[in-house]
């Protein structure tokens, strides 16, 4: 096992580079310029297509447009860049196109801060854009697991043709850790593009479309019943999470990426004291890993949703309790980062008020 | 014995256009799929359908095809193109999506002098939406969204998009023609056919502007609508060839 | 003989006109006795025998209905 030290960003890159990225389109914004800086050396180097864009919106139509051609390709951004492609991941949806977005999340609204956030919860799982679509997003929480997934994702979005989003925060995009990079990703079966792709059709097949616009309203349904059908079947077979000390916890914080570390540090705290608390870490934002909650243990009593914003995940930490248990929240916004006491109050508090 | 001396271009599908009676957009339809039927590239060719009139066109140009966002053409084609810099790639785009919301991807898809050509459709409307103001409406030219004329104090004077690419040093090819009569139609094909063939050659960024028609929102006859494209438009969009970087070096 | 002979593909005709104005023999003319699936007037040939087989009718029709012949050998 060969380990290497790497930051995030970097390691977004360098696992696009292993999951077969043909091209990059992308607009500079802060905290996520190592992706792009990283990869116009080393696209290049290798025959790949690096650009950097006029704009974001610019950006995921180029991608859009390299999509629609057979490539394998990817944009990255922060939160307000990520609100400018939001037509562009539409058209995407619409369009059935593969590609992989990766947001390195900062502070909100407007042009909001460049420190870390989850405040884009929302804008990546209900989206920005107009109609009936879903993005597919996974939520590491640390730098192996975000090297491994930018793999997955290539996969996965040429699996299902859909758009997939890396979901990580500023922190996880700045920092540093080891990494194993020999580990091997599963390798998925992707249907041939020859169908579908925008290659210059050979006059025996039929030249192929990319196209979201349906003017028949029942043909249009036609079309979103064949998306609702692929969403339910990701929904059924791509939710993914964690789960730490369920077993006899009587309060179960809810909380990915940045915000799982810290209340995994939390918990360590804690139940050296003897508080029975444990995890659930959603890995995947959308679809939301509603098995998680299926069979909680007869201990938990209580439910803590953890977020980097003012509490947008606990909407779907409510449809997944449906009233069993009560939910709670804790939160910080606009880029700051809690100590693990301060989840540790919230808890103690919470069991102390039954 | 006779020969067939014109016929439906093979660079068209079948399907009737759903342009309105006489609106030039099916001549310039015409033109752009006879010159990739005639330089032999239809196999090859990729195109990009624009948002307004020409939503449509994937339905009509018998290649490939990628439908793009409002204004987004030149990004799609750029995606296309980098990807494929095999394929021929054309953009077919209208006044609202090119000169008004596309206007900087055109530019920079200009500056960056991406090797696919770009089919400008100029009418002075919004015609897909009913006639609203378009940022090339003359001025004076009555319009739903302007409806005592286009004002100068209001809107501005109308973008001269061919002029404006003309100051581009990496846009090869920069051409405004017409369709409004037979020498114009056949002058508009040859510059056309010129900007393919530029991108065949890696030549760079074409832009062919084509002055055309909208007899339904300008509330003319198809004919009358030709008169006004000769005797009012003309007059403040000049034909001819604003940029070759080849001809003239 | 004409020299030259046109078809017309009525049922994708708008009956915009236009290949009207542009014949220079000036031998097409509306015929207002006829519709096509669209509900569209047809466009009718009057004196066969004058078509110089220039094909300006079929440039400058939109919807590519016309195809137009000529005598081998003749010249416009």
């Amino acid at each position: 096992m060969s380990k290497v030290l790497l930051k995030g960003n970097e390691a977004v890159a360098l696992a696009a580079l292993k999951g077969g990225c043909d091209a990059f389109f992308g607009y500079p914004i802060t905290p996520q310029n190592e992706i792009p800086e990283y990869l116009s050396k080393y696209m290049k180097e290798q025959g790949k297509v690096f650009l950097q864009a006029e704009s974001e919106i610019a950006a995921i139509n180029m991608v859009y447009g390299a999509s629609g051609a057979g490539a394998r390709v990817m944009t990255s951004s922060s939160s307000p860049g990520i609100a400018l492609k939001q037509e562009g991941i539409s058209y995407l949806c619409g369009a059935n196109l593969p590609c992989v977005i990766v947001n390195v999340m900062r502070g909100g609204p407007g042009l909001g801060g460049i420190q870390p956030s989850q405040a884009d919860y929302y804008q990546i799982t209900r989206g920005g854009g107009n109609g009936d679509y879903r993005v597919i997003s996974y939520a590491p929480y640390n730098i192996q697991e975000l090297y491994e997934f930018v793999q997955r994702a290539f996969d996965v979005a040429d699996y299902y043709r859909n758009p997939v989003m890396i979901a990580i925060d500023g922190l996880l995009g700045q920092m540093m850790e080891p990494v194993d990079t020999s580990v091997e990703i599963k390798k998925r079966e992707i249907p041939d593009k020859e169908t579908w792709a925008t290659t210059g059709y050979n006059p025996t097949n039929k030249r192929r479309i990319i196209n979201s616009l349906y003017l028949d309203p029942q043909e249009l349904e036609k079309h979103n019943q064949r998306l609702i059908e692929k969403y339910n079947q990701i929904q059924e077979n791509e939710q993914m999470y964690e789960t730490y000390f369920l077993e006899d916890s009587e309060v179960i914080i809810v909380a990915y990426g940045t915000m799982a570390r810290i209340a995994l540090s939390s918990i360590a705290t804690l139940r050296e004291k003897g508080y029975r608390v444990g995890l659930i870490r959603p890995i995947t934002l959308w679809p939301y890993p509603l098995k998680a909650f299926e069979n909680l243990p007869t201990s938990a009593k209580y439910i803590l949703c953890a977020e980097l914003s003012a509490g947008q995940m606990i909407d779907d930490v409510k449809i997944a309790i449906n009233g069993r248990l009560p939910v709670y929240f804790f939160g910080r916004q606009g880029g700051m980062v809690p100590d693990p006491e301060e989840i540790s109050a919230v808890v103690k508090k919470i069991m102390e008020e039954k | 014995m006779e020969k067939i001396v014109y016929q439906k271009s093979k660079g068209l599908t079948d399907a009737t256009l759903s342009y309105c009676p006489g609106c030039t957009h099916g001549i310039i339809h015409k033109l752009v799929a006879e010159c990739l039927e005639e330089l032999g590239v239809l196999e090859k060719t990729i195109g990009v359908a624009s948002v307004g009139c020409s939503v449509l066109s994937y339905n009509f140009f018998n290649c490939d095809m990628q439908q793009a966002a409002h204004g987004r053409a030149c990004a799609v084609a750029t995606g296309i193109k980098r990807t494929r810099p095999d394929s021929v790639v054309f953009t077919y785009q209208g006044d609202g999506d090119l000169a008004s919301i596309g206007i900087a991807e055109t530019i920079h898809a200009a500056n960056r002098g991406e090797n696919f050509t770009v089919i400008f459709v100029n009418n002075a409307i919004y015609g897909m939406t009913g006639g609203q103001m378009a940022p090339t409406t003359l001025i004076g030219q009555k319009t739903t969204t302007s409806p005592f004329g286009r004002s100068v104090v209001d809107h501005g004077e109308p973008i001269r998009i061919s002029e404006m690419f003309a100051t581009i040093p990496r846009a090869s090819f920069i051409a405004r023609v017409s369709v409004h009569n037979v020498q114009n139609v056949r002058n508009a094909k040859k510059m056309i056919k010129k900007a393919f063939q530029y991108q065949l050659e890696n030549k760079g960024f074409s832009l062919i502007e084509v002055l055309s028609t909208c007899p339904v929102n300008w509330g003319m006859t198809p004919y009358d609508a030709l008169q006004w494209v000769e005797k009012e438009m003309i007059n403040y969009y000049p034909l001819g060839v604003y940029k070759d970087n080849y001809e003239n070096k | 003989m004409a020299k030259g002979r046109i078809e017309f593909d009525y049922g994708k005709c708008k009956c915009c006109l236009l290949c009207t104005k542009f014949c220079p023999t000036n031998i097409l003319v509306l015929d207002t006795t006829k519709i096509n699936e669209k509900g569209y007037n047809l466009i009718r040939v009057t004196e066969a025998e004058k078509c110089i087989g220039c094909a300006f009718c079929a440039m400058m029709c939109p919807d590519s209905v016309i195809t137009v012949y000529r005598l081998e050998g003749s010249k416009v």
